[in-house]
């Protein structure tokens, strides 16, 4: 069966990665969608609404592979369950800050998407291979504009060099927590169902460090691919449902109209 | 009033009338959002996929295919979505790209997706049909299309994304 896992032993690791993902596609969807209305300029106000559109589209796509597991229907796990259940990364939870800032964290998760979705499109469950090629192509214009984005702010100017600089020094060891890896990974790992977070990162670092130093930008790094020291400490917890106030405030956001009325259809 | 015979060829004709909402110059069955179609005595069950993950206009198309197949005369009616049949804009044939064109958008180029060309690929006006145009943002006002200048005729149009 296409749909399901030869080993029932692994719908539980397998149910925690997929919501991990959804979770950080949803959260960095609702701080994209702050910029709405927001943003520098009304190029930058479209695409922002656009890709906060797409990331949210995504977590429904992951969500629906979760219930099809046997977990809760995709409503639910967005408007009713608890914040101290999410699993997203503490990355994609903070605040929109500078749009220098917004920048560089979308840039850094497009690339992680990217190195993850190619390593997914090689899944042994199909279902997760699937949507992972559809949404790899899609994923492939945000790479683009946060790319070109973060290329030309990098050395463009004084001010919006130390600004960028500012967004990498920020966002660097937050961007680390996105390979914290979920409950039982190593289970996936062994049946070819998902690969390493430790190796998507050092895949990730090769992708973000080239790029970084075109720009002008500093990374908290020494070494090369020989050899690489992070010189930071990593921002995890988020997998293991270790939040900051920041989450809170905005699942409590998110929630609320919901929360007036349960239920409610208009 | 004469009611069609239940059957998938009329199916397939009758969603000809239904109209993509952001593009209605094409209907679902020329966007090949409309994947299978399944006939049953009076019950049909229609597999959809949609061009982006995140379309907010599927929901629609559902109700809008619900409601045309019901006037058909089939008493159960389920449209369904498939996320796992992935869409491409490879599926889109001539007839639609032409179509396309005629509402002022660029189609896509056919092929893989290279990566690298994407920003610098060669788009065709729409209106005066010159190659001399640039790409102004991969974002416009909706998913599946991207904002590009015409230099020869000092228009702005819309080209729809390669997916």
């Amino acid at each position: 069966m296409r749909n399901s896992l030869a080993n029932k032993a692994l719908n539980e690791p397998l149910a925690a990665y997929l919501v991990s993902m959804a979770d950080d596609e949803l959260i960095l969807g609702h701080r994209d969608s702050e910029w709405t209305g927001h943003s520098p300029i009304l190029e930058e106000d479209i695409a922002f609404s656009n890709i906060a559109q797409d990331e949210i589209g995504h977590s429904l796509v992951w969500f629906t592979l979760n219930e099809e597991l046997g977990g809760k229907d995709p409503d639910w796990m967005v408007f009713q369950r608890p914040c101290r259940d999410y699993t997203c990364s503490r990355f994609v939870s903070y605040p929109k800050g500078d749009f220098a800032y917004t920048v560089v964290r979308q840039y850094f998760f497009d690339k992680a998407e990217q190195v993850r979705l190619t390593a997914l499109s090689q899944s042994a469950y199909e279902p997760l291979k699937g949507a992972s090629e559809k949404i790899l192509r899609e994923e492939t214009y945000h790479l683009l504009h946060s790319q070109s984005l973060l290329e030309r702010l990098g050395d463009a100017t004084e001010e919006s060099h130390a600004r960028m600089q500012r967004g990498v020094d920020a966002a660097f060891p937050q961007a680390l927590g996105l390979f914290e890896a979920t409950d039982r990974e190593q289970e996936l790992v062994d049946a070819g169902v998902a690969t390493a977070s430790e190796h998507l990162k050092q895949r990730w670092l090769e992708g973000v460090l080239p790029v970084l130093v075109l720009a002008g930008l500093n990374a908290p790094v020494q070494g090369n691919n020989g050899g690489r020291t992070v010189l930071c400490q990593p921002d995890l917890g988020g997998r293991k449902k270790q939040h900051t106030s920041h989450l809170e405030q905005i699942v409590t956001d998110m929630q609320s109209v919901y929360q007036i009325s349960p239920g409610g259809r208009w | 009033m004469v009611i069609a015979a239940l059957t998938e060829e009329n199916v397939w004709a009758a969603l000809q009338d239904v109209a993509d909402p952001e593009i209605p110059v094409l209907s679902v069955v020329d966007m090949r959002i409309v994947r299978s179609v399944e006939v049953d005595g009076d019950g049909v069950k229609v597999e959809i996929t949609p061009t982006f993950s995140g379309c907010p206009a599927l929901e629609f198309i559902q109700e809008n295919i619900r409601t045309k197949l019901l006037s058909l005369g089939f008493k159960n009616v389920v449209v369904r979505k498939n996320m796992s049949k992935s869409w491409s804009s490879d599926l889109l044939d001539t007839a639609a790209r032409n179509k396309l064109r005629s509402f002022g958008i660029a189609p896509p180029a056919v092929g893989p997706i290279v990566h690298e060309n994407l920003m610098t690929e060669e788009v065709e006006c729409p209106f005066c049909h010159s190659v001399k145009t640039h790409l102004e943002s991969s974002f416009g006002a909706t998913l599946c299309k991207q904002l590009y200048y015409c230099d020869a005729c000092r228009q702005s149009f819309e080209r729809f994304k390669r997916l």
